[in-house]
């Protein structure tokens, strides 16, 4: 009976180690995961941006909170935005900032990722995973992961490179928009600025 | 003589002055940002740059990157970031951080011989880790408030106190210093570290191109953001949102 317990136990913190990973753990397994089929696949290396965009859908977004992250960079507008519009306004930011960072990828060649050393108090729902990327001849990059504990585990809500936010760093230009349009016209904005962004991968991809 | 200059020239400047902001009042810059009070002089000189990169320096900066094979780059990169080197030490010491500026001296050392020069950066092969320190930094570590937020001509943005630092900067800067009898050497020394420092920024133009949707505004911040780092060392403290 007592064998059973222990078993059981076991069992129990086994289950919830894979559910909960620590967020150090999840990204360096996602990175390196990602990286592998990088390196491996011609067609990204060749600037295939479509194909990098389905690998990170696949591959990264799971652990990304774009709610989060687009509300981070609409910042005070974001409770004028109606539920509707928040919903839109976070397929498109996610749309813009996904093509920035495939194509971030796809410029991948013999750089390396080292981890920093990560300490995390008991209990921390938010916190900072801080990664380099060496690359020959140049100085090496700060990459760090904001990530907040959720039901579903923890997600990625923002991302700084070399101390600039891919996500606060659009908050000027956000709220100049709505200033100039309202939230619909953020919206349209964004919008537009995908569908050009998309006609111009066409060509090239055509090439 | 330099009395009736320096009379024309502030005659010229406020003449400037006035049109550009006459122009920025055109433009419509109604409400100010207040981390950009110049925004409307600011952005008239960025377009300036611009037009300025287009036509001449990206170009440039692209046939170099394509031209050099990597370990080249590498080492005239190398070459610059070792002649850095003393005065990064110099301003880690006026910040006080003087373990940084041993970790500086030493690199310096290493580099300048068995480096052959600074071509290598042994140094950072043996763990010696290179800082990113200038007196700008140094300025903001002393409690010299930032002022506004400037864009200029070549050197691009920079904030009232970082134009200040950059003078300093230039004015110690061993390149700049270099004597010769026709100053051709030194010339071509600038000239190649300011190509070689636009060309290692060509991955970030794509960047820049697709995400921003303003990207004068795009490139303001993210100066702004990533000062704020490295004056912080690369931990800067969280602003509230």
């Amino acid at each position: 009976m007592k064998k059973l317990f222990v078993f059981l136990f076991a069992g129990f913190v086994a289950a919830s180690a894979v559910a909960q990973e620590a967020p150090d753990v999840l990204i360096k397994k996602v990175t390196d995961e990602v990286l592998e089929i990088v390196r491996s696949d011609k067609d990204i290396q060749n600037g295939n941006t479509q194909k990098v965009i389905d690998l990170v859908d696949k591959k990264v977004l799971p652990h990304f909170n774009f709610q989060h992250m687009t509300a981070l960079a609409v910042g005070k507008d974001w409770r004028k935005a109606s539920a509707q519009q928040q919903q839109q306004l976070t397929a498109e930011f996610k749309t813009l900032l996904v093509r920035t960072y495939a194509n971030a990828l796809t410029g991948y060649k013999n750089q390396k990722v080292v981890y920093k050393p990560f300490k995390m108090a008991p209990g921390e729902t938010d916190v900072l995973v801080r990664t380099e990327v060496l690359q020959p001849g140049s100085k090496p990059v700060q990459l760090d992961y904001s990530l907040e504990k959720l039901d579903a585990g923890w997600k990625v809500y923002d991302m700084t490179v070399a101390g600039i936010s891919l996500v606060t760093n659009y908050r000027d230009q956000f709220a100049q928009e709505v200033r100039n349009g309202g939230v619909d016209g953020l919206i349209a904005t964004i919008s537009a600025k995908n569908k050009s962004l998309e006609s111009n991968q066409g060509k090239v991809d055509k090439k | 003589m330099n009395r009736i200059f320096a009379a024309t020239d502030a005659k010229i400047s406020n003449w400037l002055i006035g049109a550009l902001f006459a122009l920025s009042a055109g433009m419509g810059v109604a409400d100010e940002n207040p981390r950009d009070p110049y925004e409307g002089f600011n952005r008239a000189m960025y377009s300036v740059n611009d037009a300025l990169d287009r036509a001449a320096i990206k170009p440039v900066a692209k046939a170099y990157d394509a031209a050099l094979p990597l370990p080249v780059r590498a080492g005239v990169g190398n070459f610059f970031g070792n002649t850095g080197d003393l005065w990064i030490g110099i301003n880690d010491v006026m910040q006080g951080k003087l373990a940084d500026a041993g970790i500086d001296a030493a690199r310096l050392l290493v580099n300048s011989t068995l480096g052959i020069f600074g071509l290598f950066d042994v140094a950072s092969e043996m763990g010696l880790e290179k800082h990113e320190e200038d007196f700008g930094q140094t300025m903001a570590v002393w409690g010299v408030p930032s002022g506004p937020y400037l864009f200029w001509p070549f050197i691009g943005p920079r904030t009232v106190r970082d134009t200040a630092g950059w003078l300093g900067d230039t004015f110690v800067d061993p390149v700049w210093s270099v004597r010769t009898r026709t100053a051709a050497v030194r010339n071509s020394l600038v000239v190649t570290r300011y190509v070689d420092v636009r060309a290692s920024l060509l991955p970030a133009d794509k960047v820049v191109e697709e995400g921003a949707l303003d990207k004068y505004a795009y490139i303001r911040d993210a100066y702004l953001q990533r000062r704020r780092n490295q004056i912080f060392d690369g931990r800067p403290p969280r602003l509230d949102d």
